[in-house]
């Protein structure tokens, strides 16, 4: 009896190199740490109604075609019988000086936000992480000295001159603008990145990888790099806001979404000529553009706790 | 001493700290490691102690290629480690290190298996990882299922452990313990050292062991190099260390070691009182470095450095100018 103490040990270990078991340990681990981080997330409602908004968002971007009530006021479209009316009835956000219902508008303008956000910021992390993460990691060579100095002068233009100048020599149109933002978006990655990077290389179980004689990939990729996700993806959250705000202030100016096509800061550019006794034709895209910007802030806000948490 | 496997010969290492003067800049540097030789046999475990400073930790850096040498170099079984500017993957695989701090060494985002899969990954291609990580894990007495914790599940123990396993897995001849039980429960030292004296039987290893606790080197090394500020004072077999200690250095941290019982209170040499501070690493005053802490200073000692000195059987050395006459004088 009493040698048997030692059998459930050898069980284990037999139990353990089973493929299957194994993939059930793995499968076991991974929603254990799901649902810790989201029961850690739902504990600030202010995160759970920034995830709500942006998944909201989200989807009726998506699916703008089916759930706004007048799709065809997102095309050239008329209708000068019902211009300008106040909100209520039929159009719930009222309609614009020719006719067009503005909560249609404001639910396609979502998607040109969203479209603006995701493609800048998949421009722009993977380019600003690779940098940082590449300077950081030969801090002090030359290779750093160049790529942050390339940084700087980028981070010294002042951004928004920077985008203007860009959206005003190529054609004024939601590419360009995107072009325009990306350019003066990725040094921010790769400051954030750099500091990070140089901060870890120096842990010792990057040392370590080195002295077993792991490549420089390896190093990069797999020792550094999931050690500053949270980060990164705190930092994309609060960004898609900003780059939403960026975004409809070329628009406004002109440089971005043209008309007819509905952009949210180009519907408040032109609403704003019947301000203040049409109120509703610009402050209806305005609050669009308030919401988007809150549900990416309050979502990283949340994110930034999560992580936060995690660490200590 | 059989075969000799890692041999240390004249290691300087120099760091700059700063520059003084404004048109010629002279560099200020610290010498950290400055002119330091010893041998490990086989088989062996050779334990460096020393103060914080003392540059012990840099003579395991260096070895692990992690700086390169100012000057003097380092051979394994008669391969110069710095010949090549980038140390080639065979010798990485036969030197490997267990760093202090284990929460520092495992990388947080990987489990036990992907730790320790790396080091398979790289110097055992074709062996099948999974049973060769479940033997790793038998070899140093930890569950298979360890292989699918994070690093924070573990108890420091465990993930010293885990370190230990890692620094295995190329199968090296030689490892480097870097204070591998000061950031560990002192219940838990017991258990990391015995766990690495049966390893060393088992597998043959050689052990170049930095701590600066003497008790655990007592129980563990079999030859200790005493550091003081980048050099070495003496060099003795554990036993001639602590039963005939010869530099007044060593006496007066072997005085220093709390003790409890009266057979050890025997055991211990005469109290040598320590007088003074460790002189600044930036400035080191002239002729022996020791001199302004040391008991029995004499004249000499401020002007000439002293060079090491047999006083004793199995190449038992000290630096010091009381052994630089006969052994009687003393």
């Amino acid at each position: 009896m009493l040698n048997n103490a030692s059998q459930p040990d050898h069980a284990v270990g037999r139990s353990a190199i089973d493929p299957h078991r194994l993939a059930q340990i793995e499968r076991r681990n991974r929603r254990e740490r799901w649902g810790r981080a989201w029961y850690k997330f739902s504990r600030n409602p202010l995160s759970v109604l920034g995830l709500i908004m942006v998944v909201t968002i989200t989807l009726m971007a998506i699916f703008a075609p089916f759930v706004a009530p007048y799709p065809q006021h997102a095309e050239p479209f008329t209708d000068f019988a019902n211009a300008s009316k106040p909100p209520g009835g039929q159009y719930l956000f009222g309609t614009d000086e020719i006719g067009r219902d503005i909560l249609s508008r404001c639910i396609f303008g979502f998607r040109y936000a969203l479209v603006m956000g995701v493609a800048v910021l998949s421009l722009v992390v993977p380019v600003g992480v690779l940098l940082g993460l590449v300077a950081g990691y030969f801090q002090g060579t030359i290779i750093d000295t160049i790529i942050m100095r390339v940084t700087d002068i980028f981070l010294s233009v002042p951004p928004l001159i920077l985008a203007l100048a860009v959206a005003s020599v190529l054609q004024p149109n939601l590419t360009n603008a995107m072009l325009a933002v990306s350019l003066m978006w990725w040094p921010w990655y790769t400051r954030l990145v750099y500091g990070l990077a140089s901060a870890l290389r120096n842990e010792y179980f990057v040392v370590s990888a080195e002295t077993i004689g792991a490549g420089t990939g390896h190093i990069l990729f797999r020792e550094i790099l999931p050690n500053m996700v949270s980060p990164i993806l705190t930092k994309m959250s609060l960004d898609m806001g900003w780059v939403v705000i960026i975004g409809s202030m070329l628009s406004f100016v002109g440089l971005g979404v043209q008309p007819p096509t509905p952009g949210l800061g180009t519907m408040v550019a032109a609403g704003a000529r019947f301000l203040p006794d049409q109120w509703w034709i610009a402050i209806f895209p305005a609050l669009a553009i308030v919401v988007v910007v809150l549900g990416f802030n309050l979502l990283g806000d949340g994110l930034r706790d999560l992580f936060s948490a995690e660490e200590s | 001493m059989s075969e000799i496997v890692l041999r240390v010969e004249a290691l300087k290492k120099h760091f700059v700290v700063a520059h003084k003067g404004l048109i010629r800049r002279e560099p200020v540097t610290v010498k950290a490691v400055d002119g330091v030789s010893f041998e490990i046999g086989r088989g062996e475990t050779v334990g460096l102690v020393g103060e914080s400073g003392s540059g012990k930790s840099t003579i395991a850096y260096i070895a692990m290629g992690m700086y390169l040498p100012t000057s003097g170099t380092i051979y394994y079984r008669d391969r110069d480690l710095f010949r090549e500017k980038k140390r080639p993957l065979d010798l990485k695989r036969e030197i490997q290190i267990v760093f202090q701090d284990p929460s520092s060494s495992l990388n947080p985002r990987q489990t036990v298996r992907q730790i320790l899969e790396l080091p398979l990954r790289i110097h055992q291609a074709g062996a099948n990882r999974l049973e060769e990580v479940v033997r790793l894990l038998d070899l140093v007495d930890l569950p298979a299922e360890v292989m699918h914790k994070y690093p924070r599940q573990l108890s420091g123990g465990e993930r010293q452990i885990v370190a230990i396993a890692r620094a295995l897995a190329t199968r090296p001849s030689l490892v480097v313990l870097d204070e591998p039980t000061s950031a560990l429960d002192v219940s838990v030292q017991g258990k990391v050292i015995n766990l690495l004296i049966r390893l060393q039987r088992e597998l043959g290893l050689t052990y170049l062991f930095i701590s600066h606790d003497l008790s655990v080197m007592r129980n563990f090394a079999s030859r200790v190099a005493i550091l003081y500020l980048g050099r070495i004072a003496e060099v003795a077999s554990t036993r001639q260390f602590f039963e005939n200690p010869q530099h007044p250095y060593t006496q007066m941290l072997l005085s220093s070691i709390p003790v409890i019982s009266e057979e050890e209170e025997k055991l211990r040499p005469a109290k040598v009182v320590s007088s003074g501070e460790i002189p600044s690493p930036v400035n080191l005053p002239p002729g022996c470095s020791f001199h302004t802490r040391c008991p029995y200073v004499m004249d000499v000692c401020r002007r000439v450095d002293p060079a090491l000195v047999e006083v004793g059987d199995n190449g038992h050395v000290a630096r010091c100018h009381l052994h630089e006459q006969p052994l009687a004088q003393k």
